[in-house]
């Protein structure tokens, strides 16, 4: 299973607590673990990526094992520690507002 | 088949139909809050906050069903999400994705449609748009970011059209479940030309003809307003008689800030606009074809809302800002404008408003009016207040006075 943080508002929105645990067919790459949090959890479709573009938006990153993943090409395999399930996937949004 | 609503609707509404309470509906930029009270508007239920954290641009009841609410929730993080009330806001649920049902279409496809804006570009429209003028004079692509306000149809619960930044007419048949353009207002021929305002290229009011279906108005800042007359397949630009200070060109066919228009739903063809500086109060008596300046004896020609007494068309309401240095009230008193004679004359109304160190904004979505026969006025500030007077502006109270900026003001007449 992936394991994956989303931020405050996402899990507010998506009805969750903690830490979301998803099933990814194939290989775990960006894309095919945020299509899998879109199919489960349809409420948070565009609010992570555009829904025309299917660019990440520009005030979320993402990050896994300290490091930042989030210009990385979306179809590249992500850490093998969050493909066993044993480092999470972040959805970061950035600090700004007020 | 859409019902017409003629004049009889409204002075039914009037006359006959003694509602019990109202619903005040706030959008704030933190959050929505819901305000109840009986038909003496004295003591007040609150509610909220709702989608506490997230800009609640505008929130709006079916007029068909009052149970049935419509709220644009925002994000600079998360984007755009539309979030539906079957109950009067008592529960919540993003439209096409209620609790406790498959998040799957049957083709296994995920729900989640209702927060999906998709310009129109298609070759059926015949005008694909793709770029508007941005504000250096270049072109710049059409790119979706909120939106603005959300109007339900008068005669069907499920139809509601979304305006949107940056500017379009979106218009849902299911309940809010999925959006589509109505194309041919970017695709009238101006929409490469259309520049945005300080605050964004957003369509902020749609004014929807009960007595007739196939008339719509809107007002985009800062390209003008425009209407349809079939439905919203075309349109043109009504903005003749207008007049700016800020345009090299000084009546042209499009490029006003329109900052707000008001219809009273007896008489569409008369409409009320609240302009930028260097325009001011207009109304027009044909729906549009033509604009009169009534300004009259205001102490500015700037501000965002205008609104129509419920009972007296001929009686609207406006709120004066100094437009510089800060926009707030002049002289820091905090004063709505009352014209009983559809403008020219106006008084101030200052009973129970603070007229002393008071620099608070009023944005173009924070006025309503209700419709009980003592006709209550409503309008929120940036300071976070909302005020109402039960008695069609002589007397104010404040209902709450802490909000987060609020960003706009419905409110539904209970039965």
């Amino acid at each position: 299973m992936i394991r994956v943080v989303l931020p405050y508002h996402l899990r507010t929105l998506a009805g969750v607590e903690g830490e979301v645990a998803l099933s990814v067919a194939g290989p775990a790459t960006q894309r095919s673990v945020i299509d899998a949090l879109e199919a489960r959890y349809p409420m948070l479709r565009g609010t992570i990526r555009d829904h025309v573009t299917g660019q990440r938006r520009p005030m979320l990153r993402f990050f896994a094992c300290m490091e930042d993943l989030s210009h990385e090409p979306p179809d590249a395999p992500l850490p093998e520690a969050v493909a066993s399930g044993t480092e999470p996937f972040f959805v970061v949004g950035a600090i700004a507002g007020g | 088949m859409v019902e017409m609503l003629g004049v009889e609707h409204f002075l039914k509404l009037d006359t006959e139909e003694r509602m019990s309470g109202v619903r005040v509906l706030v959008g704030t930029r933190k959050g929505a809050f819901i305000l109840t009270s009986d038909g003496k508007r004295e003591r007040w239920d609150i509610s909220g906050p709702h989608f506490g954290g997230w800009e609640m641009y505008h929130l709006k009841g079916s007029p068909v069903d009052t149970n049935r609410l419509y709220a644009s929730q925002s994000s600079g993080w998360f984007g755009q999400i539309i979030q539906r009330s079957d109950d009067g806001g008592k529960t919540w649920h993003q439209p096409g994705t209620p609790p406790g049902e498959p998040t799957t279409m049957p083709n296994g496809m995920p729900k989640g449609e209702s927060n999906k804006f998709v310009y129109d570009t298609s070759s059926e429209t015949g005008k694909p748009l793709t770029t508007h003028q941005w504000y250096d004079g270049t072109q710049h692509p059409w790119e979706f970011k909120r939106v603005w306000h959300l109007e339900p149809s008068w005669s069907d619960p499920d139809v509601v059209y979304a305006g949107v930044e940056d500017a379009a007419l979106f218009r849902s048949t299911d309940g809010g479940k999925t959006w589509h353009e109505l194309a041919g207002l970017r695709g009238h021929g101006s929409g490469p030309k259309w520049q945005p305002g300080a605050g964004g290229l957003g369509l902020h009011t749609i004014l929807l003809d009960p007595s007739n279906p196939q008339r719509l108005v809107v007002a985009i800042s800062a390209a003008g307003a425009f209407r349809s007359d079939d439905a919203g397949h075309t349109w043109k630009p009504i903005n003749r008689g207008l007049k700016s200070e800020y345009l090299p060109e000084p009546t042209p066919e499009i490029g006003f800030c329109v900052h707000r228009i008001a219809m009273h739903g007896s008489r569409p063809n008369v409409l009320f606009m609240q302009l930028h500086q260097g325009g001011g109060i207009f109304r027009s008596d044909n729906a549009g074809e033509l604009w009169q300046e009534v300004r009259g004896n205001l102490p500015t020609d700037f501000g965002f809302p205008i609104d129509v007494h419920a009972h007296e068309p001929e009686t609207i309401y406006v709120v004066p800002i100094q437009p510089y240095p800060g926009r707030y009230p002049p002289e820091a008193k905090l004063r709505v404008y009352r014209s009983r004679s559809g403008g020219n004359d106006w008084e101030p109304l200052t009973n129970g408003l603070p007229q002393e160190n008071c620099y608070v904004n009023v944005l173009r979505e924070a006025m309503a009016v209700d419709t009980l026969d003592s006709c209550g006025i409503y309008f929120g500030t940036t300071g976070g207040q909302v005020y109402v007077s039960p008695d069609s502006g002589d007397n104010w109270t404040a209902i709450v006075r802490d909000l987060p900026a609020v960003l706009s003001v419905e409110v539904q007449t209970l039965p």
